[in-house]
């Protein structure tokens, strides 16, 4: 049946004047007379038969004033495919009872030191695991399997981020045990990763204080995707002209409800409160879990 | 630069799109992006004519919604216009605000045939 006028396949009708013919085989089908118009620039015959098509658009049939273009609603995130691949990490995270936190922060904070020493102090209770984003190289892997945990070095390339996939694989080569934490160390780019979600339970933004108090302000997205800031190298405060009220304004400036610490790597300043941040985050992690449970 | 890596989302989608809905070429994309979901549009217009170069949408028209930053603030109790996360309220001057719109990265409708 013909879907533009209703009227049946091969039918052929003829009332006095207004034609309607379908497949007669003579050459030149009509369709319809107020189909003949000519001059309004856009054509439906093929010259050689002196045929005229309709139906061989996309949609297969044809409305006056209506193009064959199909418009599609779509309404889906463009990051929908990333989200998704989250949601996985995120559900593994959940039933193995796994804490995991997304450090990120730009080059040079001091990010890795930090997880050496983080790991030192919490390894005998928590056996992390570390996934490792960097362009290049795997010396950071290397500076983190010295210390007795597992790594997993991720090379984006040109990529200025880890993404849930990504991060999805690295899982699958950590032996990671219940009620573990994965530490999950971001490339060094305070703009990129704030947009991808890896599935973890908090990012954990490092401003070191050799950047400069208007870090957060310059940085927005990163600060406020962030649950927590280190401010990190607070050891050098002595040297620097650092006002360390004026981050933490600016940080909350961004992030209203953001928490921050100061805390020194080397000197270890700090490094108590948040050990014991990581703590709380992970008992919210475990809370109703077997391996929870199992550990009281 | 992740505007480049927000195209490949995005063409990964069309070529989703394409083989669930049947269509072959995308004439028009329109995109939907906040000021506050950390995507420059000039530099994702840039990477959109690269990445579709070769593709479905090779040659489509990109338009690009952009809403208003929208936030609620806490002390006024109302939501006010922001175009960057850390403004203050243009009412009270706080910056307890809780970001409520203009964070969208989402295609919106698609012309295809």
């Amino acid at each position: 049946m013909c879907t533009v006028c209703g009227c049946g396949e091969g039918e052929v009708r003829i009332h006095g004047g207004d034609h309607h013919h379908h497949d007669t085989g003579h050459g030149h089908e009509h369709h319809h007379g107020h189909h003949h118009e000519h001059g309004h620039g856009h054509h439906h015959h093929d010259h050689d038969s002196g045929a005229h098509h309709y139906g061989e658009g996309p949609a297969g049939a044809s409305v006056p004033g209506m193009s064959q273009t199909r418009l599609i609603q779509l309404e889906q995130d463009i990051l929908s495919k990333n989200n998704t691949y989250a949601a996985g990490n995120r559900q593994l995270f959940a039933e193995r009872g796994i804490l995991a936190l997304n450090l990120v922060s730009s080059p040079g904070s001091g990010k890795t030191t930090l997880l050496v020493k983080t790991i030192e102090m919490l390894a005998d209770r928590f056996r992390p695991c570390v996934i490792e984003g960097d362009q290049q190289t795997s010396a950071d892997a290397d500076r983190i399997r010295a210390t007795g945990a597992p790594a997993v070095q991720v090379n984006t390339g040109k990529g200025c981020h880890l993404d849930g996939h990504m991060v999805g694989h690295a899982l699958e080569q950590l032996p990671l045990s219940d009620g573990g934490i994965v530490f999950i160390e971001n490339v060094g780019n305070l703009v990129c990763p704030a947009a991808f979600d890896l599935g973890e339970a908090h990012k954990v933004a490092i401003l070191s204080v050799t950047e400069g108090e208007d870090k957060p302000l310059k940085y927005p997205d990163m600060f406020a995707a962030s649950d927590l800031v280190l401010l990190n190298k607070t050891d050098l405060l002595p040297h620097l002209d650092f006002d360390m009220d004026v981050a933490i304004a600016n940080a909350r400036k961004v992030n209203p409800q953001v928490k921050v610490l100061r805390v020194s790597a080397r000197s270890g300043e700090g490094m108590g409160a948040w050990c014991a941040w990581i703590e709380a985050a992970r008992a919210m992690q475990l809370a109703g879990h077997p391996a929870g449970e199992a550990a009281q | 630069m992740h505007e480049m890596s927000i195209c490949e989302s995005i063409l990964g989608l069309l070529q989703e799109q394409a083989q669930a809905q049947n269509f072959s070429r995308v004439d028009r994309i329109c995109l939907e992006i906040g000021p506050l979901s950390g995507v420059e549009v000039e530099a994702l217009k840039f990477g959109f004519d690269v990445v579709m170069r070769g593709t479905l949408a090779e040659g489509a028209r990109l338009d690009i919604i952009e809403p208003e930053g929208k936030a609620w603030c806490m002390p006024c109790g109302q939501t006010v216009t922001i175009e960057q996360r850390f403004d203050a309220c243009p009412e009270c001057g706080s910056h307890q605000l809780q970001v409520t719109g203009g964070d969208e990265l989402r295609v919106k409708e698609l012309e295809v045939n």
